[in-house]
């Protein structure tokens, strides 16, 4: 089982509008893979295709070597899936500690008591161990990115996808994430992460995939990918 | 790292004690109170319990059911059916109100978690008033004009001449006495189950499928497990209720049992005025109401249209109720559910 994930031939539709258009990718494990690509590309079209959120219309999923193309986001999560939501999505009446503890408790189907240390060492280290007993909707906009991760490693995932997390966040800010996330992927989890802040993403990512209208148009080392032509009109939108 | 987790706060340590003391006296009242009081509080009780249960799928699960009427009208129903067409004992029939409501709730289900929102209450509503319809139709039990107990049925209610012997009062009051207990024991087994519920592992989820549906599924969360579980024990809970409230009236129609107006706007305002998504809400709620109902219930349809004032006022100013007043104010918490994470000093 050496690849974490599998797309094979994946497609989704909207209507007339192909969001996923023949998407095919493997994602060995331990490896960390940036997906980039304009607003409306169907970057988070695909990690909901990842995760089961959405079912595509055709193509296989296969995560861990098992074939999960109808299987429901909640099986996933047990199979080691996290994500982390583009814009926050806190349980706003729970307190930032209990968001962890339903998300490791339900995540890993493990009970309270078993996981409650682990999830104050989770909080300990994305820095919102002062803030546990706190509302989450009363969470500030980096607070609220914090939580996403934090809540998405709290189901310990293996392979954690991560969709903007570092988008609107100051330079220090983002420094502090993106160090989080290199941390998380020294130890052996697998990373896919789509984020338009490149620095923050080259930092961390061993490769690099561009989207357009649904479909892969580079794949490869960051440094190649960037250098493309292609990439360079489609992606930044630059005259070659 | 070093750590617990604790829910306990010294307020609620004080109000367990309170709590049983309180439990303890309400067991003893009818040796003290008069019959009049007696009736009042079973009304509280009655009224106290569908709001909590109203609370617990609206507050707490996410589920605005304007249709929670079709679990009272039915378990009563169900009730009266046991009695009078199969010679069961008025208590023992309670339990078939249980049971006929939960056998309704899952097609409500079925049928509302199609729906979201408004069209979610409509939904309720609607299956509710079909029911209503339907059981309009049942000439074994008076078709639209209802009917009675017999008074050779009432009379002989399981332990109600035990209850005349012991405080030395007359069968009718007897009777009152007998579902005042009943009420009070069902209203400590309903508040426990629904506090025990929120304690529990369910209990996270719950909260995580009301504040956020898709974060609560991508964290593992079975919502609709969760829904479902909730809308059928609330749904059992409702018809026990509703059969134990026309034992002691024995008088049922379907217009009365399945009033929208009694079982739903009434809970709702109680739930609303309290405080909704907290246990304490619907207890301070049901004080105020009752308070309301005593004060002004002989003025008519004045009487509800101030309730409708007060019900606007108080979402405008105190929207998570006069219970979030106190609590907002205070931090108190008679029955708190929220894990809160105590660190060892440094």
């Amino acid at each position: 089982m050496e690849n974490v994930l599998v797309l094979e031939n994946v497609k989704k539709a909207f209507g007339a509008l192909k969001v996923t258009d023949d998407v095919s990718l493997t994602v060995p494990r331990g490896q960390a893979l940036g997906i980039i690509g304009p607003n409306g590309a169907g970057k988070s079209t695909l990690f909901n295709l990842i995760t089961g959120n959405i079912l595509p219309d055709a193509g296989r999923v296969v995560l861990m070597g098992q074939d999960v193309t109808r299987a429901p986001a909640m099986k996933r999560v047990r199979m080691g899936v996290g994500r982390s939501f583009q814009i926050p999505q806190p349980f706003g009446g729970m307190t930032v500690f209990e968001n962890l503890l339903t998300a490791a408790a339900f995540g890993r189907g493990l009970p309270e008591g078993q996981v409650s240390e682990d999830c104050a060492d989770i909080l300990l280290r994305i820095g919102l161990l002062p803030r546990a007993n706190q509302l989450a909707g009363s969470l500030s906009l980096l607070d609220r990115k914090r939580l996403e991760l934090g809540r998405a490693m709290a189901t310990a995932p293996h392979l954690l996808l991560l969709d903007e997390i570092a988008g609107g966040l100051t330079e220090a800010e983002c420094h502090a994430l993106t160090d989080t996330i290199r941390a998380l992927h020294g130890e052996g989890i697998t990373i896919i992460w789509i984020e338009h802040v490149l620095h923050a993403l080259n930092a961390v990512v061993e490769r690099l995939l561009v989207l357009d209208f649904g479909r892969v148009i580079g794949l490869g080392a960051p440094d190649a990918i960037m250098a493309s032509k292609e990439v360079r009109e489609i992606y930044l939108g630059i005259e070659a | 790292m070093q750590a617990h987790v604790t829910t306990r706060t010294r307020a609620s340590t004080i109000a367990a004690f309170a709590a049983i003391a309180l439990i303890l006296i309400g067991f003893a009242l009818p040796a003290f109170a008069s019959r009049v009081m007696i009736q009042d509080m079973f009304f509280i009780l009655t009224m106290l319990m569908l709001a909590q249960l109203w609370n617990l799928i609206a507050g707490y699960g996410g589920m605005v059911s304007v249709g929670q009427q079709a679990f009272v009208g039915i378990g009563a129903y169900a009730m009266f059916g046991g009695v009078l067409i199969w010679g069961w004992d008025p208590v023992a029939a309670i339990i078939l109100g249980g049971f006929a409501a939960l056998a309704l709730s899952v097609p409500m289900a079925f049928f509302a978690f199609r729906l979201h929102g408004a069209y979610f209450a409509i939904g309720t509503w609607v299956v509710a008033e079909v029911t209503r319809l339907l059981v309009a139709q049942w000439r074994a039990l008076g078709g639209g004009t209802g009917t009675s107990l017999p008074r050779h049925v009432t009379a002989n209610i399981w332990g109600v001449d035990w209850v005349a012997d012991l405080f030395d009062v007359r069968q009718a009051a007897a009777r009152d006495i007998l579902a005042y207990w009943l009420a009070l024991a069902l209203c400590i087994l309903t508040i426990g189950a629904i506090y025990w519920l929120l304690r529990s592992r369910t209990g996270l989820a719950l909260a995580a499928v009301r504040d956020n549906d898709e974060a609560a599924r991508s964290v593992g969360v079975d919502a609709r497990r969760v829904k479902w579980m909730v809308f059928l024990a609330a749904g059992f809970m409702t018809g026990l209720v509703g059969a134990l409230i026309y034992m002691q009236t024995a008088r049922i129609s379907p217009d009365a049992a399945f009033s929208v107006t009694t079982w739903t706007a009434y809970v709702i305002f109680i739930v609303v005025i309290g405080g909704i998504g907290r246990l304490e809400g619907p207890i301070l709620g049901v004080l105020v109401f009752w308070g309301l109902q005593s004060a002004f219930a002989d003025y008519g349809s004045w009487y509800l249209f101030a309730l409708g004032v007060i019900a606007i006022v108080v979402m405008i100013f105190a929207p998570r109720g006069l219970w979030g007043l106190v609590a907002d104010r205070t931090g108190l918490a008679l029955f708190p559910v929220q894990r809160r994470l105590i660190l060892p000093e440094r």
